[in-house]
């Protein structure tokens, strides 16, 4: 026990309204002429890496930015769909800053950093008013003000979006800004680059490894400091609603240089996804949760009912989250939500042919409102759903289920977002800091982009001022670059040369077929523990027995995957494990042992108001579990409630 | 649901080993596939028998397979995205096909989009016309309130259908000039709709045509096989706004 640090999350002094500004004037400033003496490395286009790439660039900083699709557009945040949050109170029904940070601190049940959560409710106005001058195309009422909704459960209208493209235009929007800068020749975009390894020179973070997905070639990249904005890892799970490229390989393998690992369990599971439909299934699709505001989600009374929907007749119909949580009805949290439904189909009252869905159904509203009104609200999400299961939901109800959607755990990173390896840094889905272990809807943009735009522009000044790094600078020749190039490529040749008999995938189905059984919705001790054993067997089954076709030159999906797949055998383990630690339910992270009488979740305040960051021993050696101690001073802990 | 009907279908792809070699058409029968799959699974399903067998599997492009990121591609049976409109090649569904079926598919086609292996393609073409101009140049900082820029709903409404493009390059593909047109029309009357874009409506209208020119892409001649083939229902109205813009641009241009 004696191993244990305490990690300090450097929380500027001073009341919580005034750290940020306090932060702010206190930090060091990079003289502007000495600027464009510094070279940022800044990994992933998302709204993370693209809001901060375009900025630290009109700063006057170095950029080079690294992607592994073929344009920085295409970053798995062009997928989000619902919207982004902020205080604004445009509506004048009650936000304000306070609220906002509250309702994060609460729905993250109280397993966040209240300064940071503090910060990104302050900074989410900046981030509406910087994409509406950039033409990001939001929704508009007829006066020609923007339109925000209700979203999430959200007792206020605070989210902004643009029709159901929300991701997509915020994205289109720093990837402009980004594109801007490369115009004028100050951001060098590298796409098709894959990171494969970082670099540490005298204990700081100097540059990284990639991997030419295109040519097989290993490039050095060397700078003043690394920027991982590399997104989630739900991909763990084979299934998820996270694009197929997301990977957690760069955060991996900066853990395996220091950076610590905070929070690995905490998984987000959305619930209301389409149904997996066959074993070939690749990844799972999100039906927006605007559509609980409408939908009524239920099922049969009886168990093992095969008759159709519209065959059940009313009073045979079980409308359990109505039943069970009178004041929010279809509108409870995602994480509610979800295990509920799992529930519902534990108990063998899941519909379909699968038997592991239930129903969101729209007659009462459709009734209520004409079917235009809804389609004119949903019309895209329904012809999505009708184009993948072959199935119209304005005659019969959807089938939904929950699917792995989002990630609250990542990188650990002080108020400055920079890791325990000094010199890099985390942004965006890809660090632990603001949701605690549990995000709301519509927080992931604003996390995103509060991060790019405006915080790392202020703590990575500091950072590099604070170094004196300008008198210390490091290139592509120091020989810790050949020695990460050359461990790279071992690893890169050893997948190629175990030409085993079972394809990446299969492995890659495997582990998720592993972590959704047991490491999923409901865990318990014992199904931790099976998780961690049956793991470490797919992982020594995954290096002896792997077939990757192909060679090392030229485009290889299979070994590209492969890599991914490696890290994700070692990832999935400490989700595991650290979800055995926690011995306690927050938020997504669910224990069954640890339920109040009515089945929620039971926190254990006393013993794990805390972060646990883990630190890396050895692939086979148990890893160490630091902690950071969460203090609540301005939002009182109490139990979450929607009854 | 029709799980029962699985097709066997005879598939002519295009192989292509990188971007120096020759490539051809390869035929492949593939059997077990149920119409519920979606393309890119049916594929999926290709490659794991490729793999089972020692060969290299068929390269494509996808990431989202929601029909937003622009990823993927594919020329099938002629068509760009395959025989459903408004609907990306990840969107489309094995149903849309009968068992016995066959299918070619090739690549996305133009000058400026080298391929890459198989079926992927080079597009940073559309990288270096937006960097030439589609954008509105404000830094970050402390713009004003978000309120402040009024737009009307009915050009907020226009701005947003066509800021829905991709960028997936289907109306280069389809076009028989491989004219970025439709792209690039789509981005500068997103911008030219709003009051945000004005300032510098002129100078972005003739720096990312003349972008575009430069890269190799071809004229528009109004066949309007752009529009047919965009899974976003972009409009060809937006190419007559460029038009537009571009002859204003050049009519008041002092340089
Ligand atoms: C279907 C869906 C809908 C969502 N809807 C919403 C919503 O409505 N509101 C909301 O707030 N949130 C939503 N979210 C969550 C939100 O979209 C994400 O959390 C957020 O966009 C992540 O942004 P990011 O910049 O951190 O990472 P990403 O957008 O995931 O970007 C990661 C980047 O890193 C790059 N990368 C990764 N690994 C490497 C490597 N090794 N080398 C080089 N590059 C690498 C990738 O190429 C990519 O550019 C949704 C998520 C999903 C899946
Ligand atoms: S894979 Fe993203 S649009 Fe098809």
């Amino acid at each position: 026990m004696s191993d244990i640090k305490k990690l300090d999350g450097k929380v500027p002094a001073g009341d919580i309204q005034d750290k940020w500004d306090n932060h702010r004037f206190n930090m060091k400033l990079v003289n502007p002429s000495n600027k464009r003496k510094y070279h940022v490395i800044v990994v992933g286009t998302g709204l993370a890496g693209a809001s901060a790439a375009a900025t630290l660039s009109e700063l006057g900083y170095q950029v080079s930015t690294f992607c592994i699709q073929d344009s920085p557009r295409r970053a798995h945040s062009i997928a989000a769909q619902g919207g982004v949050n902020a205080a604004k109170n445009y509506p004048n029904d009650g936000d304000s800053v306070w609220r906002l940070f509250y309702d994060t601190v609460k729905g993250g049940d109280y397993r966040s950093r209240e300064a940071n959560v503090y910060r990104l409710a302050q900074v989410s106005n900046n981030i509406i008013d910087q994409c509406a001058a950039q033409g990001v195309p939001f929704a508009r009422e007829y006066g020609g003000t923007l339109s925000n909704r209700s979203f999430g459960g959200a007792q206020v209208s605070r989210t902004f979006y643009a029709r159901g493209q929300t991701g997509q235009q915020l994205l289109l929007g720093a990837y402009s800004a980004m594109m801007k800068e490369v115009g004028k020749g100050k951001v060098k975009s590298y796409t098709r680059r894959e990171m494969v390894e970082l670099v540490i020179v005298n204990g700081k973070a100097r540059g990284i490894i990639t991997r030419n997905v295109v040519t097989g070639e290993y490039e050095k990249f060397s700078a003043d400091a690394v920027l991982l904005c590399t997104g989630g890892y739900g991909n763990t799970y084979f299934l998820s609603s996270n694009a197929m490229a997301s990977n957690g390989s760069a955060a991996w393998k900066a853990y395996k240089k220091g950076a610590m690992f905070a929070n690995p369990c905490y998984t987000q599971i959305h619930p209301t996804c389409i149904p997996q439909h066959g074993d070939f299934q690749s990844k799972l699709t999100l039906m927006s949760e605007s559509l609980r505001n409408d939908g009524r989600v239920w099922v049969p009374k009886a168990k093992a009912d095969k008759r159709a929907a519209l065959d059940i007749p009313e009073e045979e119909r079980d409308y359990y989250l109505e039943e069970k949580y009178p004041s929010f009805g279809n509108l409870v949290p995602r994480d509610v939500a979800a295990r509920n439904a799992k529930q519902q189909s534990d108990l063998g009252k899941g519909v379909g042919s699968t038997g592991v869905a239930v129903y969101l159904d729209f007659a009462d509203a459709i009734k209520r409102d004409g079917i235009e009104s809804i389609r004119a609200k949903y019309g895209n999400l329904f012809e999505m759903y009708q184009r993948i299961t072959d199935e119209n939901p304005y005659e019969v109800p959807m089938r939904i289920f929950p699917a792995v959607h989002y990630t609250m755990g990542g990188l650990w990173v002080d108020y400055n977002l920079m890791t325990t390896v000094p010199g890099c840094f985390a942004l965006g889905e890809a660090n632990f800091s603001d949701h605690g272990a549990n995000r709301l809807g519509a927080s992931a943009l604003m996390q995103g982009l509060a991060d790019g735009y405006f915080v790392i522009p202020f703590t990575l000044g500091n950072y590099l001022a604070g170094e004196d790094l300008i008198n210390q600078k490091v290139d592509t020749s120091a020989k810790e670059f050949d020695e990460a190039l050359t461990e790279s490529e071992a690893r890169f040749t050893k997948l190629l040369g175990i030409n085993g008999n079972k394809s990446v995938d299969s492995f890659h189905r495997e582990l998720g077929v592993v972590m959704w059984d047991n490491v999923g919705m409901a865990r318990t001790e014992e199904s931790l523990k099976t998780a961690i054993s049956k793991i470490k067997d797919i992982r020594a089954d995954f290096w002896k027995n792997v077939k990757v076709t192909g060679t090392a030159d030229g485009i290889n999906i299979e070994l590209e995957k492969a890599n991914r797949v490696a890290d994700f055998l070692e990832l999935g383990e400490l989700m595991a494990r650290d979800a055995l630690e926690r011995k306690e339910s927050c938020g997504g992270h669910f224990r069954d042992e640890y339920q109040t009488e009515d089945n929620e979740a039971r926190r254990v305040d006393d013993e794990f108001c805390h972060v646990a960051a883990w630190e890396f021993t050895s692939v086979d050696k148990e890893p160490i579990r630091n902690i950071e101690e969460l203090s609540f001073e301005n939002v009182a802990l109490s139990q979450r409630s929607y009854k | 649901m029709s799980s029962e009907n699985l097709m066997t279908l005879n598939l002519k792809i295009w192989r292509q080993k990188n971007n120096k070699e020759k490539g051809e058409i390869v035929d492949y029968t593939i059997d077990g596939i149920s119409p519920d799959a979606s393309f890119l699974e049916m594929l999926d399903i290709l490659n794991e028998k490729l793999i089972k067998e020692g060969s290299d599997p068929v390269a494509y492009d996808h990431d989202c397979r929601e029909g937003i990121c622009g990823m993927c591609s594919l020329m099938i049976n002629g068509q760009a995205h395959g025989p459903e409109a408004e609907t990306t090649t990840c969107q489309l569904h094995m149903r849309k096909y009968k068992d016995g079926d066959t299918i070619v598919i090739e690549p996305f086609r133009a000058r400026a989009f080298p391929v890459l292996k198989d079926l992927m393609i080079d597009r940073q073409a559309f990288d270096d016309i937006i960097a030439a101009g589609g954008f509105v140049n404000v830094n970050t900082g402390n713009p004003q309130d978000a309120n402040a820029i009024l737009v009307p709903k009915e050009n907020a409404e226009l701005a947003m259908d066509a800021a829905s493009c991709i960028g997936c390059a289907a109306c280069v593909a389809s076009c028989k000039n491989a004219s970025a047109m439709l792209f690039v029309s789509a981005k500068v009357s997103q911008l030219a709709l709003l009051p945000q874009g004005q300032v510098e409506a002129d100078e972005r209208v003739k720096n990312m045509v003349l972008k575009m020119d430069e890269l190799g892409f071809g004229n528009c001649t109004n066949e309007a096989e752009c529009e047919a083939s965009c899974p976003k229902g972009i409009s060809i109205s937006n190419i007559a706004r460029l038009n537009r813009d571009f002859l204003k641009a050049a009519v008041t241009s002092n340089d």
